[in-house]
């Protein structure tokens, strides 16, 4: 029972950054019609902006180590701590949180430069060349990534104080040997906050609404008379933000590196087919089933029936999904209809 | 249309054969002539064309097909571990075995079209891929690679004893070792045979049908065709030339990877066909060519190359250009690649070949210029 | 003989050789709500132009996907050539059985040449709804090419280049292409669904004059349409439909002459 509940969790966690990753990808194909297949490049900056944040408060110089002193050896010691000693290294234990200082400015600004340098010339193209650009972007921000970063996966831990287990045991009366790591907890916690918030901000403010009617029917808004062109752009943006977001608080939890996008890309794009394309509920519900059946099939119980199943669920899932139910979970009518 | 469909058949696949088999003496000058590449180039030429039946006459985008290239690969090698050495065996298998995948995965992904039909061969892509990498291990060896080892069985070789003393055996045509220019003659020969059949379904009912099912394809239900059957026959067409190639790369060189099999794979030949020049005759073709020749020249550059190669320029001239340059060169080669491929998507989705043609058409085509200019004014009446 | 061909032959030799070529019986169509189409019955003659007209949201596009096996009615049935069942039938096999349809936005393939686009139905019907033929080369195939020649010639647009591109015509010269597309299959039935929708002045006089021109063979035509100018010179039988029910069928003079028709265009619009 306790293994089943802690892959349930796992699953969860995992299926958060699924659901805001596709959340991002859904809002993006509702709204501007676009296949943005540089969307997990999004998720993969976002994760590498907690690196270089953390890169650049680790930045040190040689200085002699106090601890040896029958000839001169150097250890490295981070600038911050020389000035600021004790705050300095809570800046630096406290790096993944604090980068998100960095990471909204910078998903914002990669966001608009995306979507008013590129996205907006392919509006009206077809799915196929939208796709095909946007890979190449993934592959050209991919590389970039891995050129400035290397190849190897780079650790960026959390918080000092979150490196711990939560006694959910306790909390749950399921015994005390029942723990769960504390990030993964806050990961699970805040991406529900950002899925609601985007969903707050959808139904109750009047961008929101625009938003909504877009996706429904994009010529009737546009003879409105409202501008859908900056709304667009914003959107955009927004997608970018929380698929950065998504990204940086996941660095802790799998130490990012280049081919994080695309690991990421395929099985987003999956999820929002199974949830339904242009549903944002469906893909954060797809998002977050998928995840724990993920989850749930690396049991060892379940690899000693089908072995591997972990690996492959979630695509037979989707061609399932696909084939009988062709419109996906929850997915409209009208929107990609065959 | 093809500025070569005037020609008939007969001649062009003359043309054609002679072209690829006198490559090692025309590409000498520009350094591509040495064995290794000239594989490259045919057998990534046939993965292309195959490519270009499903993608460039139907416009339907499979992420799927380097699936059937891994499918091949394996294939093959098992052929030559578990019967015999000779490569005939392994490629016929390979390509048969490539056709029954792309039959199953084709019968499911072609129940959607657009991008559902991507998004499916994609998951497929991914699934095998994982299916091989940690699944089906017993077959495909995982992460290490299928390899030939001296234990393996090779019921016919042994029968007819054909063994070896020491080391492993090397692939064989009938005696001939399919190592070097042998090995490239070989695949030359199976890239002319496949171009011959491509060639025809371009030309057959069959492949007007294909382009009509891209141009309109509710027309074509309209007018009494059943699309379904075409695409999947489409679909398990491409995918069997995609089993070839890949059994061909087993022959040149008997190892075959998971890696192969990886949806970003078929990206590769994705941008072989555009850049050529999607849904035309000899785009594919032309696509792989400056793709592969490109690739072994940029990865081959490192630093010490850029440095002797603006050595002309003053010190500081010479460090910042090999800083600018050096991203984009060895291991940057990705790099350029996906620059390469978004300019063309967005400056010149035809490819090469529309680049021909918008030049020919500026330069030489003076008629088709009046003709067009009238047919514009018939159009206003 | 292809199956089309043999069933024709048996038809005529049949001893009740049909003059109907379709036949709707007791259709309803409900969307939700609201009630599209309201227990029609209607049968439409061999050889004649047909003619569907009715105010907006009549039904007639409604009852016109329910003839090509597009929608499935909540009853009632359609009957092709006294045999064949048009509902549940998918759009391929109601082409080979003899009914073509023309859409209202002109549906032709517009990256091909005006030749290859007549060429293609022409193939269709040859060689069914499937057929493998990779070896077989188009340009031998000369009967298919004259065939496709003589149905440009029908239209009036054998004179133009077969080699221009479908995408550069006007929308009048679509519609025509359009039309030879379907002629080249030399159907039953042809179905048209307002064919003069969105035209000008010109390019619909060009319409009514090849519709009266193309009289073939026995060819049936139905034909949806809001223009009364189109309506008045090509139809031999007219069907009014209003709110889902047909009111009135007859002549156009019949037509012209009955009241309620007036009334069901809202006051009357001299006819």
């Amino acid at each position: 029972m306790d293994a089943v509940l802690i892959q349930l969790l796992n699953g969860l966690d995992k299926g958060a950054a699924y659901a805001l990753i596709a959340l991002g990808l859904t809002l993006v194909f509702g709204t501007l019609g676009v296949v943005n297949f540089a969307h997990g490049a999004l998720f993969l900056i976002g994760a590498f902006c907690a690196v270089t944040f953390q890169k650049i408060v680790t930045i040190s110089k040689k200085v002699l180590d106090p601890n040896i002193t029958y000839f001169d050896a150097y250890i490295e010691q981070p600038y911050l701590e020389i000035w600021f000693g004790e705050t300095g290294l809570a800046i630096i234990d406290y790096a993944v949180p604090l980068s998100l200082f960095l990471a909204i400015p910078v998903m914002l600004l990669v966001g608009l430069a995306m979507e008013r340098g590129l996205i907006q010339f392919f509006y009206k193209r077809t799915h196929a060349e939208q796709i095909l650009v946007t890979f190449g972007l993934a592959i050209v921000l991919q590389e970039i990534i891995r050129h400035f970063f290397g190849a190897n996966p780079i650790p960026t831990p959390a918080p000092d104080i979150v490196s711990g287990s939560a006694p959910i045991g306790s909390w749950i009366g399921l015994g005390e040997s029942f723990v769960y790591p504390w990030w993964r907890l806050i990961y699970l916690v805040s991406s529900v906050a950002i899925i609601s918030s985007v969903f707050a901000f959808l139904n109750m403010t009047t961008f929101g609404m625009v938003v909504r009617a877009g996706m429904t029917n994009r010529q009737m808004v546009g003879f409105l008379g409202i501008n859908i062109q900056r709304k667009f752009t914003i959107i955009f943006a927004l997608a970018a933000v929380v698929a950065g977001i998504a990204g940086v608080m996941y660095a802790p939890i799998l130490p990012p590196d280049y081919h994080l996008g695309m690991d990421f890309l395929v099985i987003s794009f999956v999820i929002v087919v199974v949830g339904g394309m242009g549903s944002l509920r469906g893909a954060v519900a797809a998002g977050f089933l998928l995840g724990v059946l993920q989850s749930l099939a690396a049991m060892t119980a379940v690899n000693a029936i089908l072995p591997g199943i972990s690996q492959i669920v979630i695509y037979l899932v989707a061609v399932v999904v696909l084939l009988t139910r062709p419109r996906g979970l929850m997915g409209r009518k009208g929107v990609m209809d065959e | 249309m093809n500025i070569f469909s005037k020609k008939s058949t007969p001649r062009l696949m003359l043309l054609f054969s002679i072209g690829v088999l006198t490559m090692p003496i025309w590409l000498d000058p520009i350094g591509a002539s040495y064995p290794d590449l000239l594989q490259k180039f045919v057998i990534f030429g046939i993965f292309a064309i195959g490519y270009n039946i499903l993608f460039g006459l139907t416009g339907y985008l499979s992420f799927g097909h380097a699936v059937f290239l891994g499918v091949g690969s394996y294939t093959a090698v098992w052929s030559f571990k578990l019967l015999t050495m000779n490569v005939i065996p392994a490629i016929i298998f390979s390509t048969i075995m490539a056709g029954l995948i792309a039959a199953a995965i084709g019968y499911v992904s072609l129940r959607r079209s657009g991008i559902y039909f991507s998004i499916l061969t994609l998951a497929f892509a991914q699934m095998f891929y994982n299916l091989a990498y940690s699944v089906l291990t017993p077959i495909t060896n995982g992460e290490t690679g299928l390899q030939l080892t001296m234990h393996d069985p090779r019921i016919i070789d042994n029968a007819l004893s054909r063994t070896v003393e020491t080391g492993l055996p090397s692939t064989d045509l009938f005696g001939i070792s399919m190592n070097g220019y042998s090995g490239f003659y070989f695949c030359a020969v199976m890239l002319i045979i496949a171009f011959y059949i491509y060639l025809k379904i371009f030309n057959s009912p069959f492949g007007m049908k294909l382009k009509g099912i891209k141009s309109n394809q509710k027309r074509m239900k309209y007018i009494g065709s059943d699309t379904r059957p075409y695409l999947i026959a489409a679909f398990v067409i491409s995918g069997m030339f995609a089993g070839l190639a890949g059994s061909l790369m087993a022959v040149t060189d008997p190892l075959a990877g998971a890696e192969r099999m990886q949806w970003t794979a078929s990206g590769e030949v994705i941008l072989m066909t555009i850049l050529g020049g999607v849904g035309t005759v000899f785009g594919p073709l032309l696509g792989v060519g400056i793709i592969k020749y490109l690739e072994n020249i940029f990865s081959a550059i490192n630093e010490s190359v850029l440095h002797n190669f603006f050595s002309f320029m003053p010190q500081w001239g010479e460090n910042s250009l090999v800083a600018i340059t050096a991203p984009f060169v060895g291991e940057g080669w990705h790099l350029t690649l996906g620059l390469l491929f978004m300019l063309i998507v967005i400056f010149l989705p035809g490819g090469v070949m529309e680049g021909f043609q918008k030049i020919k058409s500026r330069f030489f085509d003076k008629q088709s210029k009046e003709d067009s200019s009238a047919s514009k004014e018939s159009n206003n009446v | 003989m292809t199956n089309r061909v043999k069933k024709i032959v048996a038809l005529q030799r049949s001893p009740t050789m049909s003059n109907t070529v379709l036949k709707i019986t007791n259709v309803n169509k409900s969307f939700g709500g609201l009630l599209a189409l309201n227990n029609i019955n209607l049968e439409i003659e061999r050889g004649t132009v047909h003619a569907i007209i009715g105010p907006n949201g009549a039904g007639k596009s409604t009852l016109l996907n329910v003839c090509i096996g597009l929608l499935t009615p909540d009853t009632g049935e359609v009957i092709f050539n006294g045999g064949e069942k048009i509902i549940g039938k998918k759009p391929h096999e109601i082409n080979q059985i003899g009914l073509t349809r023309v859409f209202q936005t002109p549906e032709i393939f517009p990256d091909l040449t005006l030749l290859e686009n007549v060429m293609l139905p022409a193939l269709s019907k040859r060689d069914g709804s499937y057929k493998l033929s990779i070896f077989k080369q188009m340009s031998s195939e000369t009967e298919i090419e004259s065939q496709a020649i003589d149905a440009l010639k029908t239209i009036g647009m054998d004179d133009r280049s077969s080699d221009v591109i479908a995408a550069n015509l006007s929308r009048g010269d679509k519609r025509r292409l359009e039309l030879a597309m379907c002629l080249v299959q030399k159907p039953e039935l042809l179905l048209l669904d307002e064919p003069t929708a969105g035209m000008a002045r010109h390019d619909t006089n060009q319409t009514i004059e090849l519709l009266k021109q193309i009289k073939q063979g026995g060819m049936t035509k139905i034909i949806i349409e809001h223009d009364m100018h189109v309506v008045f010179s090509v139809a031999d039988k007219i069907s009014v439909l209003a709110r889902g029910a047909i009111i009135a069928t007859g002549t156009p003079d019949e037509i012209r002459a009955n009241p309620l028709v007036k009334e069901a265009y809202l006051g009357g619009a001299e006819l």
